[in-house]
């Protein structure tokens, strides 16, 4: 029961997120909005014991989710014929560098180790 | 036989294909994946388009009566960007504390990553509307659509992109961060996960919450803050670029 009545919140949120969006005219798409609305909802226990039980569960299949567009890409090879080998070539290696820099920025702006500001490790509740 | 082929022509068309054949084939490739621990270049993505779309072709699937039973799994990813205000929400503390840091990484990153891209693109003569569809490709599929046709890409091609990227990331940044020397420490688990999120969007994060807890819930945060970052700032750095 707790499961669906996460799931239920989730498509609440979502909606009130596609609402705003659509609405106001945001550039930030409903589920976005929906994530930052649930951000301040969870400090509500009615919202998070069912989020909790729902969650979790949603975002460890979350590789199943992107299957259905991901298998589009084959409506567009032939589109792609001429050029698939600059592409690759780009995508590949901006990807890298957009890992790259991520990466040593954050090692970069890192806390010294034991100082109250390094992560926590372990968090009672999570999961 | 000829009943056994009007019974495929039937079921070929109907919603419950697309969405067997998606469910199935996943559980099948994540079992391979799980059976070589989790080896990137096993991506469960990867090889479950690979056999799908291989499929389609030889049964003579059209996409569009795939997609039919496809867009029930499809759908999930909405509610699923919600969730992750879940993960996010465990660790309010470090993001509170950190927020500044992270922020900065992210749009180095993603300045770095579009950039790149772009010049690349360019120098290597891909035509304008492909090149514009390339600046979005590090945040997630739909969202790159939307960034695509504002600043005059193509939306359809943005979406391959994303998933090219997603997959290039979710297989790659392992031995990218071996390389680098990227400690398996909660430090480093954050910094892995944020980086995987930052450049490869909801594919890297969902290989992420694979691996590692903390990874995956930084790799959240990550896509998200970038959907944000790039939804309002790229078309609004584009259109300053055209008017200069």
């Amino acid at each position: 029961m707790p499961a669906i009545q996460g799931f239920a919140l989730l498509l609440v949120l979502q909606s009130i997120g596609e609402l705003l969006s659509r609405g106001l005219s945001l550039p930030v798409p409903g589920p976005v909005v929906g994530m930052l609305l649930l951000l301040v909802a969870l400090n509500w226990r009615v919202v998070r014991e069912p989020v909790s039980a729902c969650a979790p569960f949603l975002l460890s299949h979350l590789s199943l989710l992107f299957i259905p567009v991901a298998v589009g890409i084959t409506s567009y090879l032939p589109l792609l014929g001429t050029y698939w080998l600059q592409l690759l070539g780009v995508i590949v290696v901006s990807t890298w560098i957009g890992l790259a820099v991520t990466v040593l920025a954050l090692r970069r702006f890192a806390p010294p180790p034991d100082t109250p500001d390094a992560p926590q490790t372990k968090e009672a509740g999570r999961g | 036989m000829a009943n056994f082929v009007e019974l495929w022509v039937y079921l070929a068309a109907t919603p419950l294909f697309g969405l067997t054949a998606t469910l199935s084939v996943y559980v099948l490739a994540l079992a391979f994946y799980t059976r070589v621990d989790q080896a990137p270049w096993a991506n469960p993505v990867l090889w479950a388009v690979v056999v799908i779309s291989g499929g389609l072709l030889v049964a003579g699937v059209s996409y569009p009566v795939y997609f039919a039973g496809a867009q029930f799994v499809h759908f999930l990813l909405g509610p699923a960007v919600v969730a992750l205000a879940w993960p996010l929400w465990q660790r309010r503390e470090v993001v509170r504390r950190r927020w500044l840091r992270l922020l900065a990484a992210s749009a180095l990153g993603a300045s770095a990553a579009i950039a790149s891209s772009v010049v690349m693109g360019w120098a290597l003569g891909l035509p304008p509307d492909i090149l514009l569809s390339l600046v979005s490709k590090s945040v997630t599929a739909p969202v790159a659509m939307g960034i695509a046709e504002q600043i005059g890409g193509v939306p359809a091609l943005a979406a391959v992109f994303a998933v090219l990227t997603g997959l290039v990331g979710a297989i790659s940044a392992k031995y990218l961060y071996a390389l680098l020397r990227i400690p398996t420490d909660a430090e480093g688990w954050l910094a892995r996960g944020y980086a995987l999120g930052t450049a490869s969007h909801g594919i890297g994060a969902a290989r992420a919450l694979q691996v590692d807890e903390e990874a995956g819930a930084y790799a959240g945060l990550a896509l998200g803050l970038q959907v944000v970052l790039q939804a309002v700032g790229v078309p609004l750095v584009f259109r300053w670029l055209a008017a200069a």
